[in-house]
């Protein structure tokens, strides 16, 4: 289920507010916008290997959008499609409903930041981000005003005369930005650009750059294999898989109603349960389930007709864990016995085995630092899940 | 077990084995021609004087180095023919290198942007003259040059003149290209193929079409190349002796050719190992003041 069908998504009242500072921007589901990218039926083939297969998607003025997916998914090189670096076999791309086919790269209104940067090493700082504006003819006075501009925006006035090999990895990251935007392009493409940094600063890189698009006021297209970098960034997540698009939403669709089971386990951990439908009672199902010997009552969204054999997903941090049993009458009752614990601080992970030898994860924060029975490794726990918890997948 | 003292012993004596290399194969050789340059020719074997006289001692040192003197190198300023000669060199050598770049560069480009397996196969093209004598493969241009020679018989079929080419300054300057060549595209290829073609993405990406980019790009990346390129070109060919020997006339006055003609056909040692050291010393500044930019061009960077 998506917002684009119409529907409200699973659980909107209660969602965490990820990607909520922009909540009110949903151009996708304006039928009066117009989109500034349109991939319509794009095949990209390489030899006999199919890297992109017939992907349609439209990206809006203003949207800061991520094309997720692992490495060799072709996200990528749909992202040089719209650079010009690859032509597609089949497809049309349009840009501000102009086709872009025959266009060559310097005459795109794109810029494209490169995942090694690509930073010039013969040029100062203030050479390379001058590049693209000498290109155009710019006035000497106008591109030294923009440089400095450029400099001020990415805060490395003071290394303006350094070559790139003088700079840390982060400086060099931001001179690459600098560059890109500098021409003030239609659209600025980020090829994994925080996949060099190491994580501290890719957290505040994360915000930089987020506050930067709303800044400039430029639609961003991301490529990245990282889930975090995509759900803290993006307006809306395109979920790549062998060429194909599983799913595109906002990150908070696309974690909490995934469309398959590749997307949900794709972002994020989640516990499968083989089942079966069982009965349809509006608005709620009932599922049948090996290890459930109440079986699961969920909501019935998208839920298939009895008979239907589905998977369940439910997340970790959705399901509670208790060492006493729930009062009669809960619904999604697991029992099980721990397997093995992962403390990490803010979080708790315990391995539960159910009975069949079926492992599932549960998370729990630390919320408390004093516990009065902690739980420990062999003992017998139930593990419950809210009816709105799981979502059922069909594929 | 090996005391790490031991073991840092061998890096700085390591060090010591180039300087050994330079001081056994430059230093003393080149202080032997000086020491001969300075002494005065005479029928006597070897053909020079003076000799150390052992067998006086003290005095015998003293009276060699009392026969030594500058003569020879006054004899060179004052013949206005040595001047010519090495000024005639200079520009056969620069001309030389300047085609060899213009020549070797389209060719390194091109090698550096085919695929990976014909590109080892252009490299072994381009290695492969080396295979054979480089005596016989200038001799060859003998046969292609001479009147009736290949190079005639293909503009006779397809009807053009002929022209007389060998024994003038323009078969110089092609034997020069065509042996010095490789030494053009070796180092050029060397930096055109480690090349970074994202950085030539990034400056289409930026707006600057192909031919630009070449220009705003790859050619200010390639200049260590070209750099290289010309110095092992540039400096044996001021010194060439072979090529304009047999492919030059009396019009392409080399000084590699005047030297070997004070040593082996006037036997005047002295005089011959006076133009020898001013030859290597005028080669000796260019390179020495090469070095000096690049160091300083290091040092700015960091």
């Amino acid at each position: 289920m998506s917002a684009a069908k119409g529907r409200p998504a699973k659980g909107t009242g209660k969602r965490l507010n990820i990607g909520a500072v922009r909540s009110s921007f949903a151009p996708w589901n304006d039928p009066a916008a117009t989109p500034l990218v349109r991939f319509q039926g794009v095949t990209k083939r390489f030899g006999d290997q199919t890297a992109v297969n017939d992907v349609s998607l439209d990206i809006y003025p203003g949207e800061f959008f991520a094309l997720l997916g692992p490495s060799g998914c072709g996200k990528t090189t749909l992202m040089r499609m719209l650079a010009g670096f690859e032509t597609p076999n089949a497809g049309t791309i349009t840009l501000a409903g102009q086709d872009l086919a025959g266009i060559p790269p310097h005459q795109r209104p794109v810029n494209m930041m490169f995942q090694s940067y690509a930073l010039f090493p013969h040029l100062t700082v203030e050479q390379n981000i001058a590049f693209g504006l000498k290109q155009e003819g710019l006035p000497k006075a106008e591109i030294a005003a923009r440089v400095v501009e450029m400099l001020e925006l990415v805060k490395l006035r003071p290394f303006a005369r350094r070559k790139p090999d003088q700079l840390s990895g982060g400086q060099k990251q931001r001179v690459a930005l600098a560059r890109a935007v500098a021409r003030k392009p239609q659209m600025l493409l980020l090829d994994e650009p925080l996949a060099a940094l190491d994580k501290k600063l890719r957290e505040e890189t994360q915000f930089e750059l987020m506050d930067l698009q709303v800044e400039l006021g430029m639609t961003f297209l991301i490529v990245t294999h990282d889930q975090e970098e995509a759900m803290v960034m993006a307006d809306r997540i395109a979920v790549m898989r062998e060429g194909e698009i599983a799913q595109i939403g906002r990150p908070e669709e696309v974690y909490e109603t995934p469309a398959n089971r590749y997307v949900a386990e794709f972002l994020g951990d989640v516990n499968l349960f083989e089942a079966r439908v069982s009965a349809i009672e509006h608005p709620m199902a009932r599922l049948t389930a090996a290890g459930a010997p109440d079986g699961f009552y969920v909501l019935d969204d998208d839920c298939p007709p009895a008979g239907t054999a589905v998977n369940l997903a439910v997340r970790p941090e959705k399901m509670r864990i208790s060492l006493e049993p729930p009062p009669a009458g809960t619904h999604n009752v697991l029992s099980g016995e721990i397997w093995d614990i992962g403390y990490t601080g803010d979080w708790t992970n315990y391995i539960v085995e159910l009975p069949g030898e079926k492992l599932i994860r549960v998370a729990r924060a630390n919320a408390s630092r004093i516990v009065e029975r902690p739980i420990g490794w062999d003992d017998k726990v139930f593990v419950t899940f809210a009816d709105d918890a799981g979502v059922v997948l069909t594929s | 077990m090996r005391s790490p003292k031991a073991a840092g012993k061998w890096p700085r004596l390591s060090a010591l084995i180039p300087y050994a290399w330079l001081l056994v194969f430059f230093a003393l050789p080149f202080l032997m021609v000086f020491r001969l340059s300075l002494s005065d020719s005479a029928v006597s074997i070897p053909p020079y004087a003076p000799q150390i006289d052992w067998s006086a001692g003290i005095d015998g040192i003293k009276a060699f180095f009392a026969g030594l003197d500058f003569d020879t190198y006054k004899q060179l300023g004052s013949d206005s023919l040595y001047a010519s000669s090495y000024i005639s060199s200079l520009r056969f050598a620069a001309e030389g290198t300047v085609l060899a770049l213009l020549v070797g560069y389209p060719m390194a480009y091109g090698m550096a942007r085919c695929k990976a397996s014909t590109r080892s196969l252009l490299l072994m093209l381009v290695i492969l003259p080396f295979w054979t004598s480089f005596l016989i493969r200038v001799y060859a241009w003998v046969g292609i040059l001479k009147p009736q020679g290949l190079l005639n018989a293909g503009l006779g079929l397809v009807g053009l003149p002929p022209t007389d080419l060998l024994y003038t300054p323009a078969a110089v300057q092609i034997g020069l290209v065509y042996s010095y060549l490789p030494f053009m595209v070796l180092p050029l290829y060397a930096v055109l193929e480690k090349m970074d073609d994202t950085l030539l993405e990034a400056a289409a990406d930026l707006g600057s079409p192909p031919w630009k980019s070449f220009w705003q790009v790859t050619f200010p990346l390639s200049i260590p190349g070209v750099v290289a390129g010309c110095l092992l070109c540039f400096i044996p060919m001021v010194g060439e002796f072979v090529i304009p020997d047999l492919l030059g006339g009396p019009g392409s006055l080399m000084i590699g050719r005047s030297i070997w003609m004070e040593f082996f056909a006037n036997r005047d040692w002295p005089f011959a190992s006076a133009v020898a050291v001013v030859l290597l010393l005028t080669l000796v500044v260019p390179i020495v003041l090469y070095q000096r930019q690049q160091v300083k061009a290091l040092e700015a960077g960091t």
